[in-house]
C-alpha cells in the first residue's frame, strides 16, 4: 500500500499523462515525425515537387534513378519521385477519410450497443460478426463492384470494413465502463443517459479508439493502394500509390524502380503508423491511475 | 529497544532505510528504523498509510527487490535455523529464496490475489511442502490435509480440492496462514492480514493466529493500522509515521502512557466501542480539545424523509437458461429515517446493506416493497418522480476514488448534479461549487484539481460536496469512511456530523464498523442474512442487545485497550450462512417483536440464529 502512494505526479491534465509515457517511446515518437514529414510533404506538393505529376517527358521514359529524376521516370516519362509526392495527398486522404468514417460511425453503434444492451446489443453485433466474417479487402471489393470504381467510392468500401473493428472494440469497453463506480455514481445522481455516454464513457472508450485508429490507418491505406492496383481505386493518370504500382507491374525486371519507389512509400507509411500506434498503446491503455 | 541480553534476537534490524526510484528523484520511504523481535514475540508495526510498514516487511523478506526499492543502509540480522546469523540486506537472492518459507514466511492482506486462482488450495499447500521439505506428493497432501485442521478449516480433506474461489475470505486466509506455516517458519511476517475481512471473522483468525504463534514458538511481526488489533495481538508496539519510529514500547505501556504526539493522536482518533454507553445521543469524536457535544437533530413529528415497507431485491444465479438459485439480498426490509436523523445499516459483507441502499436510489432492481421518499411514493418510477428522488437522496460510495470520473476535475464532478437539476446557471454554478468545497473543509483552488492529485480524505469531502450539490434530505453513506485512515475517519465522521447539525440532513449510515457507528447513529438497525434482525435506539441496540447475532457482532469488535484482552472465547468458529438459496425455497420472514420503546427484534429463525 506504501508503495503505491510513491509515485504521485503532479501531472496537471490526462493529455500530460500520456504524454509524460509517450515521449519515452524513440520508435513512437520517430514514426510520428515521419508522419508529420510524409503529411507536410503531400500537403506541399505543388511547391515541393520538382516536377508536375502529369506532365510527360518522352525523352526520358523508363530512365532509371539520375540526379535529375531522383526516383527515376515511368513509362511516359513523368518523375516518379514527384508523383509519390503528390500521390501521398490522395493515399493519405484515403486512409485518413475512411478511417474517421469507420470511426465515427462505428464508436456510435459501439457505444449504444453496449450502453443499452438487450436484444439491440444481440442484434448489432451479430451484423458486426457476419461483416467480420469476410476476409479484408472482400467486402471492399464488393462495395466498389456495385457502387462503381473511383477513390470516393473506395473511401466508402475501407470505412465499411473498418466499422464492424470499431463498434466489437468500443462495445467491450463500454460495457465495462458502464460498470465502474462513477458511471453509477453519475447515474445515481440522476444524469441523463446521454450525457453518460458522452461525458462519461466515450472520453473512457477514447484510449483504445486513438490507438486502433492510428493502426487502422495504415491497414486502410495499404487496402486503398490494393484497390486500385487491381484497377478499382483511384484511375490513371492518378498518381495513388496502388494506381502506381500497378502501372510499373508490366515492367518488373526491365524498370523495377517504377515499382520499388511508390512500394517503398506504402511500407514506409504502413510501418510508420503501425509503430506510432504501437507506442500508444503502451502510453494510452495504462489505466489514469496514481 | 530493551532487548533481554540473554535471549539473542531473532530478528534485529538496525538502522534500516528503503529508496524508492521514482521519475522525480530516489525517494526514501524507510529512514533509520530499528526493530528486534525475539522468537515467541509478537511486534505489532502500527501507522497510517504511507508510513513505510509494508515497505519495511517487504524489505525484510528482499521482497523489495521485486518491487522496485533498494536497501540503501543499515542490517537486518536474523539467526536462521541452524543458529547461524545473517545480514539479509546483503545475503545474495538464492539464499534469501531459501530463506523465505522455511525461516522467514509472510501473510499478506488480500488472501484471493495471494493465491493462485487456477490451483486447489490441496495443490497450492503442497507445492510449498514439496518445495523446501522434500517430501512426495501423497505425504506431502496428508500434510497439507493436517495444515489445514491446524487452522481449524472444517471438513479438511474436502477442502483441498476446492479452489480459491470457492472459499468465504476467512477461509482463504486461514489457507494463507496454512502455507506460510508449512515449514514452522521463525518469523512470520503478517501484513494487514485481518483488514479485508468481517470483524467476526477477525476475531476468529486472530485467536488462531495467536495459539498457532505460541503453539510454534514463532517471532510475528504483526502489521497493521488497527489500534483495537494492536492492543489485542502484540507484545511490543512501534509506531511509524513517514517511514521513521516515532515511538516504540511495551503494548500496555504504550496504551496507557503514549509518549509521542502521534501515537497520543492515533490512540485518540480510534472509535473505541462502549465510549458514548452513556449518553443516549451521538456525539462528534473529540479531536484535540473540543468539547463533548451531543448530536440533537432529530425532528421526530415531521414526514420522514425516508420509509421502506418490506423492500426486497433478490438476484437470481442461472446457469445457462436454468434458474438454479436466489441470492436472498434484501427481504422485507422496513425501516424509516426522520429528518436530521441517522440511522445506521449495520452487518457483515454479505449480509443485504449495501443492496439495500442500492435498491434505494435504484442501482439494483427491487422485486417487491415499497420506498417512500419524502411522503412520496417512488417505487412505480415516472421520469418527474425519478428524477425529484435523484434529488432528495444522494450516495458516497466507499471508494471515493472510484467513484469519481478519473478524466473530469473535482470541479466538474461536484457541478454534475448541480447541472443536472438545474439549480444554478453559469458562473453561479462555479461559485457554488467553491462554496460547497468550503463546506467540505477544502480549498477553492482545489475546483481545477483531478482526483488522482489528492489524497484519500481529500477525495472522500469531494465525494461529500458532490452529495450536498442538490441540496439533498438525505444521504445514503455506504462504507463511506471504512477506506480511510483513523486520524482522517475521525475528521471525516465529524464533517458529516457537522453537516447534520447545520443542514438539517439525514443519514443511512451503513457501516460494519461498530465503533464509528456508535458514534454517528441515533438509530441503529442490524441485518443478517437480508433480513433485520434488530432495530432500535443505538443504546438500545449497544447497551441491550437482544439478538444473538448483535452480540456476537460487538463481541468480535476489537478493543484497543490490551488490559481487556481475550474477550473471544465465546467465539466459534463457525461461517456465516449463504444468502443463496434454491429457487423454491423461501426464508422465514417474520415481523419484528417489540422488546422496549422503539426497539424491536426477529424471533423467528434467521439462518439459525434467534
Amino acid at each position: 500500500m506504501s508503495a503505491t502512494t510513491i509515485g504521485t505526479a503532479a501531472i496537471r491534465t490526462p493529455f500530460g499523462e500520456f504524454w509524460r509515457r509517450f515521449r519515452t517511446k524513440r520508435m513512437a515518437l520517430f514514426s510520428l515525425g515521419l508522419i508529420v514529414v510524409l503529411v507536410l510533404a503531400a500537403a506541399l506538393a505543388p511547391w515541393i515537387a520538382p516536377y508536375d505529376q502529369a506532365t510527360p517527358d518522352y525523352d526520358a521514359l523508363l530512365e532509371g534513378p539520375t540526379w535529375a529524376h531522383l526516383a527515376g521516370t515511368d513509362t511516359y516519362g513523368r518523375d516518379i519521385f514527384s508523383r509519390m509526392i503528390w500521390g501521398g495527398q490522395v493515399s493519405l486522404t484515403v486512409g485518413f477519410l475512411s478511417v474517421v468514417l469507420g470511426c465515427v460511425v462505428g464508436v456510435s453503434l459501439g457505444i449504444i450497443s453496449g450502453f443499452f444492451g438487450g436484444w439491440l446489443d444481440g442484434l448489432m453485433m451479430r451484423i458486426m460478426d457476419v461483416m467480420l466474417a469476410f476476409p479484408g479487402i472482400l467486402p471492399a471489393i464488393a462495395v466498389v463492384a456495385i457502387l462503381g470504381p473511383g477513390i470516393v467510392n473506395v473511401i466508402y468500401a475501407i470505412a465499411l470494413s473498418a466499422v464492424p473493428v470499431f463498434a466489437r472494440l468500443v462495445r467491450g469497453t463500454t460495457l465495462a465502463l458502464k460498470q465502474t463506480l462513477y458511471v453509477q455514481a453519475s447515474r445515481s445522481i440522476g444524469v441523463s443517459r446521454t450525457k453518460l455516454m458522452f461525458v462519461h464513457i466515450l472520453p473512457g472508450t477514447m484510449p483504445a479508439v486513438i490507438v486502433y485508429a492510428s493502426l487502422r490507418m495504415g491497414t486502410s491505406i495499404l487496402t486503398a493502394a490494393a484497390l486500385s492496383f487491381i484497377g478499382l481505386g483511384a484511375q490513371p493518370p492518378s498518381p495513388e500509390w496502388g494506381a502506381m504500382l500497378s502501372d510499373g507491374r508490366s515492367y518488373l525486371g526491365v524498370a523495377d524502380h517504377v515499382t520499388i519507389f511508390p512500394g517503398m512509400a506504402i511500407l514506409i507509411t504502413v510501418l510508420a503508423f503501425n509503430l506510432l500506434g504501437d507506442g500508444l498503446r503502451d502510453a494510452l491503455d495504462q489505466k489514469l491511475r496514481t | 529497544m530493551n532487548q533481554t541480553p540473554s535471549r539473542p534476537a531473532l530478528l534485529d534490524v538496525r538502522g534500516l532505510s528503503v529508496t524508492f526510484d521514482t521519475e522525480r528523484g530516489p525517494a526514501t520511504v524507510v529512514r533509520e528504523l530499528d526493530l528486534t523481535v525475539a522468537p515467541g514475540e509478537t511486534v505489532a508495526v502500527v501507522g497510517e498509510s504511507g508510513s513505510g510498514k509494508s515497505v519495511t516487511a517487504l524489505a525484510i523478506t528482499r521482497l523489495i527487490d521485486y518491487a522496485g526499492g533498494r536497501i540503501t543502509g543499515g542490517q537486518i540480522l536474523f539467526t536462521d535455523r541452524t543458529g547461524r546469523q545473517r545480514d539479509l540486506a546483503i545475503e545474495p537472492p538464492e539464499t534469501m529464496r531459501q530463506l523465505r518459507g522455511p525461516d522467514i514466511a509472510m501473510v499478506f492482506q488480500e488472501p484471493m490475489t495471494s493465491l493462485n486462482p487456477v490451483l486447489t488450495v490441496g495443490a497450492q499447500i503442497a507445492e510449498a511442502i514439496t518445495q523446501h521439505q522434500g517430501l512426495n506428493e501423497k505425504s506431502a497432501r496428508e500434510e497439507a490435509r493436517r495444515l489445514l485442521e491446524r487452522v481449524r478449516i472444517p471438513e479438511a480433506t474436502r477442502q483441498l480440492d476446492r479452489y480459491p474461489f470457492q472459499l468465504s475470505g476467512g477461509m482463504r486466509q486461514r489457507v494463507m496462514i496454512a502455507m506460510a506455516l508449512s515449514c514452522r517458519p521463525r518469523l512470520l511476517i503478517a501484513d494487514e492480514p485481518t483488514t479485508a475481512l468481517d470483524v467476526t471473522v477477525q476475531a476468529q483468525v486472530l485467536r488462531l493466529m495467536r495459539s498457532l504463534q505460541q503453539e510454534l514458538g514463532m517471532g510475528l511481526i504483526f502489521i497493521t493500522h488497527d489500534m483495537g488489533v494492536v492492543a489485542e495481538m502484540a507484545d511490543r508496539v512501534v509506531v511509524m509515521q513517514h517511514g521513521r519510529v516515532v515511538e516504540t514500547g511495551e503494548v500496555v505501556e504504550l496504551f496507557t502512557k503514549p509518549r509521542h504526539p502521534y501515537t497520543k493522536m492515533l490512540l485518540d482518533a480510534v472509535p473505541v466501542l462502549g465510549a458514548l454507553a452513556d449518553h443516549p445521543l451521538p456525539a462528534p469524536f473529540i479531536i484535540g480539545d473540543e468539547p463533548h457535544v451531543e448530536q440533537d437533530t432529530v425532528r421526530h413529528e415531521a414526514t420522514p424523509v425516508l420509509e421502506l415497507e418490506g423492500l426486497t431485491t433478490r438476484f437470481d444465479v442461472r446457469r445457462g437458461f436454468r434458474l438454479v438459485g436466489r441470492i436472498h439480498a434484501a427481504e422485507q426490509v422496513s425501516l424509516t429515517v426522520a429528518p436530521g436523523e441517522t440511522l445506521a445499516l449495520v452487518g457483515e459483507s454479505g449480509c443485504g446493506k449495501t443492496t439495500t441502499g442500492r435498491s434505494i436510489i435504484r442501482l439494483e432492481q427491487p422485486l417487491g416493497g415499497t420506498i417512500r421518499v419524502n411522503g412520496e411514493d417512488v417505487s412505480k418510477l415516472n421520469p418527474a418522480r425519478e428524477k425529484r428522488m435523484r434529488r432528495a437522496i444522494q450516495f458516497i460510495f466507499q471508494d471515493p476514488f472510484a467513484s469519481l470520473d478519473p478524466r473530469m476535475t473535482v470541479g466538474f464532478s461536484i457541478a454534475e448534479p448541480i447541472h443536472t437539476h438545474k439549480l444554478a446557471h453559469g458562473p453561479a454554478v462555479r461559485e457554488r461549487v467553491q462554496t460547497l468545497l468550503g463546506q467540505v473543509g477544502l480549498l477553492p483552488e482545489h475546483i481545477d484539481r483531478y482526483p488522482h492529485e489528492m489524497s484519500g480524505g481529500q477525495r472522500q469531502r469531494v465525494c461529500i460536496a458532490r452529495a450536498l450539490a442538490s441540496e439533498p434530505s438525505l444521504i445514503i453513506a455506504d462504507e463511506a469512511v471504512a477506506a480511510l485512515d483513523v486520524s482522517i475517519r475521525a475528521q471525516v465522521v465529524n464533517l458529516l456530523m457537522d453537516l447534520q447539525t447545520r443542514l438539517g440532513l439525514s443519514y443511512l449510515f451503513i457501516s460494519h464498523d461498530m465503533a464509528v457507528v456508535e458514534r454517528v447513529s441515533h438509530r441503529v438497525a442490524v441485518m443478517y442474512l437480508g433480513q433485520i434482525v434488530e432495530i432500535g435506539p443505538r443504546q438500545a441496540v449497544f447497551g441491550d442487545p437482544q439478538h444473538a447475532y448483535t452480540r456476537r457482532l460487538l463481541a468480535a469488535v476489537p478493543v484497543p485497550d490490551p488490559a481487556r484482552r481475550s474477550r473471544h472465547e465465546g467465539l466459534d468458529d463457525s461461517e456465516v450462512p449463504s444468502p443463496l438459496r434454491r429457487p423454491n425455497d423461501m426464508p422465514v420472514v417474520a415481523p419484528l417483536v417489540r422488546v422496549g420503546e422503539g426497539h424491536f427484534v426477529a424471533r423467528h429463525s434467521v439462518g439459525g440464529m434467534y
